[in-house]
């Protein structure tokens, strides 16, 4: 049986050595070069934030940072498009619930 | 203070020449191109690397060995980006990444382009040029259907982009859905990336392009890159469904199927036609829209073209009505690489103030023609919004329904999408109506007094978000 293709297979990518970001407290394995949106995609997640209003589940709609739909909380600082920035080594992503700033809560 | 010839960076002390804002294939020809005329010329970008959503390629620590098979003409931005590169070299031009412009001040004869590079107060910059080359592109036009917030539901483009960056797939089975000629290119993409396609489903039947013959004719080329999509669509098996639409993306947590109906010629949904495809991901798209607030914020005047989208008005040395501002590309009026390409080098030669060669007029002139018939090919039908039902949320960000916006034009009174915003958030989140935009205004009538019977632009004061920090800031000292 033929080998499923890949992107990486098409473009004969061959990356420099594949890093971890985390997670909601897990290790997600990112390549250099690749967005935090990329790589959780990559780990077969599509939501990391829930809505204000119907607490609804939602990800990368747009992928070029027109949207805000990918926001997350990365590296402790909330509604960051996770579509634009790149996913370094150690990089901490928890889902975003909300408008993110429960710390602020009265 | 004169310039020695030790200073490292003597590109920055005086105002630039040329500021071309977007790194696509419109700012980056003309970039080169006014180089190569002897401008001082600076490239700006949101994004790290040239190319914008076009060429848009893996950063290179992906190892990528063969980028161009997720491209047409790869070799045109090669070439591009090496001529950029010498011209770095040499002096004659800069290229500044992840530079994102949010607005464009007329000042002292030129313009101040004020950038944001982060979230910190001091990522900002304000660069000074004596004339603007606006080149920023277009973002896809979204119409909402039920379900098309679920997690899996991209935007075709972002597929694309995703893939051409970051080398992934939202899903492993993907429907592709909506109108123009992205949905081809995307498809093809993904069915060539591994993905599997199991439908292409297509709003329109396609006959919009049997109306210009002549034009046809005269750009061959865009008949082979349309063959070689269909090629790599036949030899996938990918079924393309013409006149039809996804009405409802199923699923709770993510799509996991996909309602598809036959469409009537103004999109309505035809009762009783509806058909179950299964799939863990749709890609959906209708079409694309200039990205021109940078230059309505100057009062630069606007057109309403075949496809109801706005661009700018220029004339035909690509001159907008703001003095010193040009434009180039999708800007102008969507209609792709190649025209962004030849519209890049013509202004190019404007702002130098050198002739353009004749067949390089001709080009553009026949291209032009093309986008035209392209965008009244694959203009939203009214129809479209049968599909809708009340609960389905119009604006994403504030989560505003159906039934709130149709409550505020039925009930309070509200005849245009200002109004209708007011009234409900709808466009007033962080996207800032960009993905809403055109549902609210087809919902909310024709706004007054418009000629088109179309809205008139979007206003956005800022064209991104700045942090407070950097506006409390004032302009930075700096070039």
């Amino acid at each position: 049986m033929r080998r499923r293709r890949t992107p990486a297979g098409l473009v004969e990518a061959e990356p420099g050595p594949a890093h971890h970001i985390e997670f909601d407290g897990r290790p997600v394995p990112a390549l250099p070069g690749q967005s935090i949106a990329a790589a959780l995609w990559a780990d077969g997640v599509l939501a990391w934030r829930t809505t204000r209003v119907g607490g609804t589940p939602r990800g990368a709609f747009c992928g070029i940072g027109s949207c805000f739909d990918c926001l997350a909380t990365v590296d402790g600082r909330p509604n960051q498009r996770t579509c634009l920035l790149p996913a370094e080594p150690g990089t901490t992503v928890t889902t975003q619930e909300g408008h993110g700033r429960a710390d602020l809560a009265v | 203070m004169p310039t020695s010839p030790s200073d490292p960076a003597p590109i920055d002390r005086a105002p630039f020449d040329l500021a071309v804002v977007g790194a696509g294939p419109a700012g980056l020809a003309a970039a080169v191109t006014a180089a190569d005329l002897g401008l001082r010329c600076v490239l700006l970008d949101g994004g790290q690397q040239t190319g914008g959503q076009y060429y848009r390629h893996p950063a290179p620590g992906l190892g990528a060995a063969r980028p161009d098979r997720l491209h047409h003409h790869w070799s045109a931005y090669t070439g591009l980006a090496d001529r950029l590169a010498a011209h770095e070299r040499a002096g004659r031009a800069v290229f500044r990444g992840g530079h994102q412009v949010w607005a464009l001040e007329r000042s002292d004869g030129g313009f101040a382009v004020h950038v944001t590079r982060g979230p910190g107060s001091t990522d900002r910059a304000t660069v000074r040029a004596r004339s603007v080359l606006l080149a920023t592109g277009a973002y896809e036009r979204q119409l909402p259907f039920p379900g098309w917030t679920l997690p899996g539901v991209v935007t075709a483009g972002g597929a694309q982009a995703m893939l051409k960056a970051g080398l992934v797939l939202p899903g492993r089975r993907i429907v592709v859905a909506g109108s123009g000629p992205l949905l081809l290119a995307a498809a093809s993409s993904l069915v060539t990336a591994g993905a599997e396609v199991p439908a292409v489903v297509e709003a329109t039947a396609y006959l919009g392009y049997a109306r210009g013959p002549g034009v046809l004719a005269g750009v061959p080329g865009k008949l082979v890159e349309g063959a070689g999509h269909g090629g790599a669509l036949l030899r996938h098996g990918v079924r393309l469904r013409p006149r039809s639409a996804v009405v409802e993306a199923h699923g709770t947590d993510r799509v996991t199927g996909v309602t598809v109906a036959r469409l009537d010629a103004d999109w309505r949904p035809v009762p009783g036609t509806g058909r179950r495809i299964d799939c863990d991901a749709l890609a959906v798209g209708h079409g694309l829209l200039p990205q021109i607030d940078l230059a309505t914020e100057l009062g630069a005047r606007t057109r309403t073209g075949p496809d109801g989208a706005v661009s700018l008005e220029v004339d035909a040395r690509l001159r907008t009505s703001v003095p010193g501002l040009w434009s180039a590309g999708e800007t102008n009026g969507v209609g792709g690489a190649d025209l962004a390409l030849a519209e890049g080098e013509l202004a190019a030669h404007a702002v130098a103030g050198a002739l353009p060669e004749a067949a390089l007029l001709r080009r553009r002139s026949r291209l032009r023609a093309f986008a035209e018939l392209m965008a009244a090919a694959h203009r939203p039908g009214p129809g479209w919004t049968g599909w809708l039902r009340p609960d389905t949320d119009v604006c994403r960000c504030e989560e505003v329904p159906v039934a709130a916006i149709r409550e505020a034009v039925d009930e309070l009174g509200a005849g245009d999408p200002r109004t209708v915003k007011l009234l409900t958030r709808a466009g007033m989140g962080w996207c800032q109506g960009r993905m809403c935009g055109p549902a609210v205004a087809c919902l909310a009538g024709p706004a007054p007094g418009s000629a088109s019977g179309g809205p008139g632009p979007d206003r956005r004061p800022l064209g991104c978000p700045v942090p407070l920090s950097q506006l409390a800031a004032g302009p930075s000292p700096e070039s």
